[in-house]
């Protein structure tokens, strides 16, 4: 059987999620084995442009990321939004709601005209997704799960219930049940992390996005309980997910 | 020769962490330009942070970057604690301080063995390798893996680093885990090390010197990663809250990165820095190692960096064996009455005052700083990051213009060879420093 041509590509981020890749340990070495890596930038001076499955990182934040995403999908069979950032708009989104002026100046000065920067946007604003691994930064064992779904050509599973079934399974103590409570956004978030905050003892921060259908006038009710205040729950909203209802 | 005209023009330099490009001109002989583009999408994060709760400041900075989330989220912490007049306990600090070490241990493996080593070898990826090599290939995976297990304990995660926050941690390592990473840290320094020395000290490294400003942290009884004062070679020390007074930041037009100046501008920070700054702090292995690879202080080259990035590996496993045999002597307690950790998330934060912090500590590409102000109201008004590439892009573009003359006579693709190198032996981070910086603050 011939390998699949895989590609790794990676737009306005912090990188994390395709050093997650190569941290994956000795997996990495059946992963190379079991596929073609034609271009992977990161870590390969190869630069091939006959792949067949792109797996694309971080969020759109340029007119040239708006080419050149474009691009890889008119080149690959499938594409794979990598992490929070490809599927979210992750993090970046957090300064959609400031003055973009401002923004570009506070940082630029009077050179900010110099530099190509638009709202940031998830990968799918611009594109078709075929399947997404979300999470800030993805998690080793989902990634290794995906492609073998990918290889065996099932379709990846995603849950699509909440963060709290899997730490009610570790029966860990509710962060809100706390001596000192943490507002968490675990009730509305989609699950496969294993819960991995709230089982160190800090906040959910909604980095997998949300579940279908979130409850969140009840989640509001329960940060209104807690003594959060709107600003605040508008803050932790908007750390992941301030793009939801715009964004599907 | 000397007539010639020579273009180089590497797009997306590969094997660097974000995206750059060289650009070298020469007609007839003569250097027209040189330059280091940085051509990442600008990101913000200052901004970003702005209206911010302070609590939060750790987990967003720690997005700054994949390989160093580690440092920015203690620069962040140091800031805030600067800020607030916390000062945290030995524990925590200890534990923070073996964080530090496993980051570097990752960090530069991955540098060596994945980003650096095939410039080497004639290889575009470590991938062949992995046939090639295959002992050398397992072992920077090894010493990832026990980087990741270290960080995963203490930390929750590696990137992004989850219990690790302001005064404490959320979630504390037990003494059995810490047992089981001492028995590890160990075996690395003893399976690991020597196979390591004896691959990186047959590298073939160029020849090429250029004696620059060495910056880096510097401490009276360490070889300084978490805390200390700033030492310049050329212009002495200065404590971390007077860095606006020493480090000047400027928009290049070829770069979304800003660059940054020192007093005697440009300057280098990294492990070549610490090395040729705090030689005398090693740890006796890593002194031995930088013997073994042929490594003699001062070094003025740069493609040495490598090189005392593996001496570091060295020095950090053995410095985490000792900071965790004194913890489990002292025994790891539960402190969260007398010193409670502020989550970034917690419901009730402590009242604050309008106050500004500063916090440096050594990433491992270098120095790193972060400032932030904080408004009465617990709210960030102007953060201010202070990120190891953006430092050293200077000094990148000053090498390539001592180095370029020099190789002139040499075909173009060993010009093109030598010039990535280069730029990779600086192991750029360059989706980090695009976030950049802002250098006066709005009152």
């Amino acid at each position: 059987m011939q390998k699949p041509k895989v590609a790794f590509f990676e737009f306005t981020c912090c990188e994390g999620c395709q050093l997650t890749v190569l941290s994956i340990g000795e997996k990495i070495l059946d992963l190379f084995g079991s596929v073609d890596v034609v271009n992977f930038r990161e870590a390969s001076s190869y630069k091939g442009q006959d792949y067949e499955i792109a797996f694309i990182e971080g969020s759109i934040a340029s007119s040239e990321d708006i080419r050149r995403v474009r691009e890889i999908r008119s080149k690959a069979k499938i594409c794979i939004a990598l992490g929070a950032c490809a599927h979210l708009g992750g993090v970046n989104v957090i300064r959609n709601f400031h003055n973009q002026a401002n923004v570009r100046k506070s940082v630029y000065g009077d050179k900010a005209w110099l530099f190509d920067s638009i709202l940031a946007q998830p990968i799918d604003a611009v594109i078709k997704v075929d399947y997404v691994i979300p999470e800030c930064p993805i998690d080793k064992k989902e990634f290794v799960r995906v492609v073998s779904s990918l290889l065996l050509g099932k379709k990846p599973f995603v849950p699509d219930y909440p963060v709290c079934t899997e730490c009610k399974m570790k029966t860990n103590v509710c962060l809100y049940h706390k001596k000192n409570p943490i507002a968490c956004m675990g009730p509305v978030t989609r699950a496969g992390c294993g819960a991995a905050c709230p089982s160190v003892g800090n906040a959910c921060e909604g980095c997998r996005g949300l579940i279908p259908d979130p409850n969140l006038g009840a989640l509001e009710e329960v940060f209104k309980e807690y003594g959060v205040s709107t600003e605040d729950i508008m803050r932790f909203y908007r750390m992941y997910n301030g793009l939801m209802g715009v964004h599907k | 020769m000397s007539e010639k005209d020579i273009r180089v023009d590497v797009h997306h330099i590969a094997r660097v962490e974000g995206h750059g490009n060289i650009v070298v001109d020469v007609k007839n002989g003569e250097l027209k330009e040189v330059k280091l583009d940085v051509v990442e999408s600008p990101r913000f994060f200052e901004a970003m942070l702005v209206g911010r709760r302070f609590s939060e400041a750790v987990h967003i900075t720690s997005r700054i970057c994949g390989i160093c989330s580690v440092s920015h989220t203690n620069a962040s912490i140091k800031a805030i604690e600067d800020a607030l007049g916390i000062r945290p306990s030995w524990q925590t600090e200890t534990l923070r301080k073996i964080l530090t070490c496993a980051e570097m241990i990752d960090s530069h493996a991955l540098h060596g063995f994945f980003l650096a080593v095939p410039d080497f070898v004639g290889a575009p990826s470590v991938i062949p390798l992995a046939s090639s090599a295959p002992d050398v290939v397992k072992t920077a995976i090894r010493f990832k893996k026990l980087a990741h297990d270290i960080c995963d304990s203490i930390a929750g995660r590696h990137t992004h680093p989850i219990s690790l926050i302001v005064n404490g941690f959320t979630n504390l390592v037990t003494e059995e885990q810490m047992l089981d990473l001492l028995v590890k840290t160990k075996a690395a320094l003893e399976r690991d090390i020597p196979l390591t020395i004896e691959f990186f000290s047959k590298l073939k490294i160029p020849e090429f010197e250029r004696k620059t400003d060495y910056v880096c942290l510097t401490a009276p009884d360490e070889y300084a990663l978490y805390g200390g004062v700033v030492k310049s070679s050329e212009t002495g020390d200065y404590k971390p809250r007077d860095y606006k007074h020493k480090v000047a930041e400027r928009v290049v037009d070829h770069s979304s990165a800003k660059h940054a100046f020192g007093p005697i501008q440009p300057y280098m920070v990294g492990a070549l820095s610490r090395f040729n700054n705090n030689y005398s702090k090693l740890t006796s292995k890593a002194k031995e190692t930088a013997e073994e690879l042929g490594l003699t202080v001062p070094s003025y080259n740069p493609y040495h960096i490598t090189l005392a990035q593996i001496v570091e590996i060295v020095h950090c496993l053995e410095t985490a064996i000792n900071l965790t045999e004194e913890l489990l002597a002292r025994g790891i307690k539960d402190e969260r009455d007398e010193q409670p950790p502020i989550a970034g998330w917690a419901t009730k934060l402590p009242d604050v005052k309008k106050s500004w912090g500063v916090g440096v500590v050594e990433a491992p590409r270098g120095l790193l700083i972060h400032e932030y102000k904080i408004n009465g109201n617990g709210l960030i008004d102007s953060a201010n990051c202070i990120i190891p590439t953006a430092q050293n892009l200077a000094n990148i573009e000053v090498d390539m213009r001592k180095l370029v003359p020099g190789i002139l006579n040499r075909p173009k693709e060993e010009i093109t060879l030598l010039l990535e190198m280069l730029v990779r032996a600086y192991d750029p981070c360059i989706s980090c420093s695009t976030h950049l910086l802002k250098v006066d603050f709005v009152e």
